[in-house]
């Protein structure tokens, strides 16, 4: 091989290669357009917000305007963001009357309307089943049925975050996204999330639902009493979950699944409470809780009257 | 420098030394990457052009969401966690050359013991790319490292592999890195260096696999997963799927290169596979058994995965034809004159492979999350923009292989080394 072809093939190489090198990062960035346009909406002091038990009241008073002034800006609608903390001495408890409940739904409803779930997928973190009368067995029932409610031969059994005391939830998150709060409240910051779904697939009870896309609610629709913890409009691609309404319960208010129960049968209190109308249940009805052999400890409850 | 370098070895100069050879090395590997046949650019421009069409499918889903995949808060993991699981087998099965090499000094695994660990790394990189596809905030994947963000450990069992998926990788880098690097440089490693990762690495092999199966056989929520026999299962198929890949890389090598592939090492692959496949069948016997004399209503998974449920059957075409492809795997590795057909062999081989993908995906992730944990049916059936974003992780991984073999094919046999590079510079 003489120098003159020797020299004259590398560079006929190297301009081929140089082309190629070119087009190849022209396609990349081509391909990954639709990324950047997404982070461009992303602002810096959401990307570098620490996690919700780290930061200061001050740091958390900016967040708040922060994110009242975006759902300002996206949604239209003017909203009042708080972060109210647990109350000493209370555990939040739930109980859940089965002979009365008639399966209307309603509680579904409240749910989707108080914490401003995404319209168009009619979230809502209740589901209740309609299962034959003698049996508990969850296989054999329905979350779709239709038709006048009740049935005679069935009876309706509605299923939300059981707020257990060993939630496998909490276990399996691997960025400590969600944690079991004070008062009993199993909660999830938002803004920590990363997405995995662990969580979801760990939880026994599918209380929990996954934003697969950014929420779309009409600004008149919005509900503008919220809390950083519960009922704010949830980013894309987080985990969300019930929590027993906390930015209503902390204040001494009811859960909004509780006050839309036309036959009373859901009962809501303080289980540290002697007097409490929840701790009378569960001292004076038959109780249960559901998938008790997987050792969850729930707080939400299921009696029958006698 | 250049006359230091040739003065006699001593531990001031050797600092140096590696100064100057060390990036020429890396230099060497950038160059060798870019260059081959016209085969090779093919393939290269082909895996780019796979890779691309799945990172434009990748930025679509994160910017609109995961709303873009037919995954729902039923069945909350679909093809990605699947493709995840398998390949965590693939990287463990990786290790399968190791095994014999080293533990049991066979010299004909010597030569090719560094095409396994080369499948590792790429295997490897490609579980880490399925996690990060799967996540629906990828922003924020420093919360997940350890001081800046919060590492859950050691509850989470995902922090395990977290763990236990990035050591593996350091350690085949390193084992692979410092081999090719004293190859070119035309000296003998030094076992102390290397040998310990080597064993290191074999437990470590184990390990993420065992780790991955605890992911799931640990969620009480789920009965389908939650068996003791999860992880001894992984294990088993992993080291069906590895050698299975290993032989189909060592044939196209034989076949595409002048590089000589001894019949040792495909014999003692072959055999490895002919024991495990059939651990592997025995373990399904057992499952299969256990689900369906007790009954109950822990079964729904699995009665919806063999025969379907209420009219759903989704995925009953899935898991018959793994099971019969890997029959019909077992039967030809079974026969005495396999590693002497070429063709037969290979078909084993990829029918292996493929049995295995689909029972470690759709056979085994999936159904865990049908029926719900409240018993409702919810179906899944991965759509394009799954298979898109999978397929162009596929491609990256196959392009890490191919550049990572068709560097260190030619450093091992001695054909490209720094005293060759030396001479054609001065």
């Amino acid at each position: 091989m003489t120098d003159q072809k020797k020299s004259s093939g590398i560079s006929r190489r190297t301009a081929v290669k140089g082309i190629g090198a070119t087009l190849g990062a022209a396609a990349f960035a081509k391909a990954i357009a639709p990324i950047t346009t997404w982070t461009a909406e992303q602002s810096v002091d959401e990307f570098l917000q620490k996690h919700y038990q780290e930061l200061t009241p001050e740091q958390m008073q900016k967040i708040l305007a922060r994110l009242q002034a975006e759902t300002k800006e996206q949604y239209g609608a003017e909203v009042e963001i708080s972060d109210p903390k647990p109350q000493e001495g209370v555990k939040f408890a739930y109980a859940l009357n089965l002979s009365i409940c008639v399966g209307c739904r309603k509680c579904a409803q409240a749910c989707h309307l108080e914490n401003n779930h995404d319209r168009p997928s009619g979230n809502s973190y209740i589901r209740v089943l309609e299962m034959k009368k003698g049996s508990l067995d969850m296989e054999q029932g329905k979350v779709d049925y239709k038709g006048p409610v009740p049935k005679s031969d069935s009876f309706y059994m509605p299923v939300q975050c059981q707020q257990c005391d060993a939630p496998p939830c909490v276990d399996v998150c691997p960025v400590e996204a969600t944690w079991k709060e004070k008062d009993g409240i199993v909660a999830v910051d938002y803004n920590w999330c990363i997405g995995c779904r662990y969580c979801e697939a760990a939880c026994p009870y599918h209380a929990r639902r996954f934003n697969w896309t950014k929420p779309q609610i009409p600004a008149e629709e919005i509900n503008p009493q919220q809390g950083y913890l519960s009922n704010r409009i949830r980013p894309q691609g987080v985990m969300e979950k019930c929590t027993f309404c906390l930015h209503r319960t902390r204040e001494g208010r009811l859960p909004a699944c509780l006050e839309a129960c036309p036959t009373g049968a859901r009962v809501f209190g303080n289980i540290l409470d002697p007097d409490s109308e929840i701790r009378w249940v569960l001292e004076n009805k038959r109780v249960f809780v559901l998938k008790e052999e997987l050792g969850t400890k729930p707080s939400f409850y299921y009696f029958f009257d006698e | 420098m250049s006359s230091m370098s040739k003065t006699a070895p001593s531990p001031a100069s050797a600092g140096e030394r590696h100064l100057v050879s060390y990036p020429r090395f890396l230099w060497r590997i950038a160059v060798m990457s870019t260059e081959g046949n016209w085969l090779f650019y093919a393939w290269m421009i082909f895996l780019s052009a796979v890779a691309l069409v799945g990172l434009n499918a990748w930025a679509t889903q994160v910017s609109q969401g995961m709303v873009v995949t037919n995954m729902s808060d039923h069945v909350s993991w679909g093809l990605y966690i699947a493709n995840f699981t398998f390949m965590v087998g693939l990287a463990a099965g990786g290790v399968m050359m190791v095994i014999p090499a080293y533990l049991y000094h066979d010299d004909d695994m010597h030569d090719v013991v560094i095409i396994g660990e080369l499948l590792a790394i790429a295997a490897i990189f490609m579980c880490i790319a399925f996690v990060v596809v799967d996540l629906g905030r990828p922003d924020r994947f420093w919360h997940m490292i350890p001081g800046i963000g919060k590492f859950h450990f050691p509850i989470s069992m995902l922090t395990w592999d977290v763990i236990v998926l990035n050591g593996y990788l350091l350690i085949n880098l390193h084992i692979c890195g410092y081999l090719l690097y004293q190859r070119y440089r035309g000296r003998r490693p030094n076992p102390k260096f290397y040998i310990p990762f080597v064993f290191l690495s074999i437990g470590w092999a184990i390990s993420i696999h065992t780790v991955t199966a605890f992911l799931y056989q640990g969620l009480g929520g789920r009965p389908f997963w939650n068996t003791a026999l999860l992880a001894p299962r992984f294990l088993t198929s992993a080291f069906v799927s590895g050698p299975a890949f290993i032989i189909l890389a060592l044939e196209a090598i034989r076949y595409l290169s002048s590089y000589k592939v001894g019949d040792g090492a495909i014999r003692i692959l072959v055999n490895i596979m002919r024991i495990t496949i059939l651990i592997n069948l025995l373990m399904l016997a057992s499952e299969i058994f256990t689900e369906f004399y007790t009954g109950g209503a822990h079964t729904a998974s699995a009665r919806y995965l063999y025969f379907g449920l209420h009219g759903h059957n989704a995925l009953v075409p899935w898991i018959w034809s793994s099971i019969a492809i890997t029959v019909v795997a077992a039967l030809l590795l079974l026969c005495p004159k396999v590693t002497k057909h070429p063709i037969m062999l290979t078909t084993a081989c990829a029918l292996a492979f493929a049995g295995i993908w689909i029972e470690k995906g759709m056979g085994l992730i999936i159904p865990g999350f049908i029926p719900s944990t409240l018993h409702e049916i919810v179906e899944y059936t991965p759509n394009g923009i799954e298979w898109r974003i999978s397929a162009g992780i596929w491609a990256a991984g196959l392009m890490i292989y191919t550049l990572a073999i068709r560097v260190a094919m030619p450093i091992f046999s001695g054909e490209v080394s720094l005293a060759k590079d030396k001479d054609n510079s001065a």
